[in-house]
């Protein structure tokens, strides 16, 4: 089973790379870009059969490692 | 007073830790590596400044997951003083023995430089020796520094005086929040703060600010 684990600021949470990439994109003649936000894309492969459980244990490294949920919030993908 | 300074892979500001707890207490400190499990019996905990594990995920996160810390987080919920300097600070926010986080600095440039800091809280046996409001010179080098905490954790830090240094007006050299530098937690036997006191004492590198907070740990701990 394979897992992608997303994570991005909170929102409300300033973040000055989303903002220099938006400029830098507005430079670059892409007058449509508006906020940008930048994240991590983390991928994991799991031995875990049982998708319930890889959901549970997946929260859990997000809320213990993965993510610091004082200023970042994270969604997981599942795929078989 | 007994010391330990914990070195990570990438610590790199350990040995000026070392240099002035040796020159303030007249004993060499402990250098604890991450891998051991135990720090061994001190009054002071020194987390050092540097990039431990390279920064990789964020500032101290892999570095708060190492076997070490687990006994310097046993150690602080006993009382023991910690203290965590830059990347020290941004491992004890990892770890949740001070809240909130330290971010990209708001203007995504690394700083490094000399910054006016005042100290905003003398109760703690960190800046026992400091008289409130005081301005001091400390330096400053990181690229994650912004300190964020939502607005009800700032009030109650500043509601109890766990503000300890906060950045002279119009001196806040990364955005934090209400140009935070520095903080307590709860108990006030751990403090972070992102500028080096230990890299402003020896007068031959300019005014020897950062002196004040060891001799204070000595008097308070010894």
């Amino acid at each position: 089973m394979k897992a992608r684990v997303f994570v991005t600021l909170k929102n409300g949470v300033l973040d000055p790379q989303g903002k220099a990439i938006g400029h830098a994109l507005n430079n670059l003649g892409f007058d449509a870009v508006g906020e940008v936000r930048q994240g991590k894309v983390i991928d994991i492969e799991l031995a875990d059969k049982d998708e319930s459980r890889a959901r549970a244990d997946l929260k859990d490294m997000c809320e213990k490692l993965l993510a610091n949920t004082i200023i970042e919030k994270y969604e997981i993908e599942l795929k078989p | 007073m007994k010391s330990a300074v914990i070195v990570f892979p990438a610590s790199n500001r350990d040995r000026d830790s070392a240099d002035v707890l040796e020159k303030v207490t007249g004993t060499k400190p402990y250098m604890v590596w991450h891998g051991e499990t135990e720090v061994p019996d001190v009054d002071l905990i020194v987390l050092p400044g540097g990039f431990s594990y390279g920064d990789y995920l964020r500032c101290g996160a892999m570095a708060s997951q190492s076997r070490i810390m687990r006994d310097v987080i046993a150690k602080a919920d006993k009382g023991v003083a910690v203290l965590g300097i830059c990347n020290g600070f941004q491992i004890l926010t990892e770890s949740r023995l001070l809240p909130g986080a330290l971010m990209r600095n708001a203007g995504l440039k690394f700083v490094s430089k000399p910054v006016p800091v005042e100290v905003e809280e003398t109760q703690s046996m960190f800046t026992r020796r400091y008289r409130q409001k005081q301005r001091v010179v400390y330096p400053v080098a990181h690229g994650e520094g912004n300190y964020f905490a939502d607005d009800e954790t700032l009030n109650r830090l500043e509601g109890e005086g766990r503000v300890v240094f906060r950045y002279a007006s119009g001196e806040n050299p990364n955005g934090s929040a209400r140009d935070i530098a520095g903080v307590l937690n709860e108990k006030r036997n751990v403090m972070g703060l992102m500028p080096h006191p230990e890299c402003a004492c020896d007068p031959m590198l300019g005014p020897p600010d950062g002196l004040g907070l060891f001799e204070g740990l000595v008097e308070a701990l010894s």
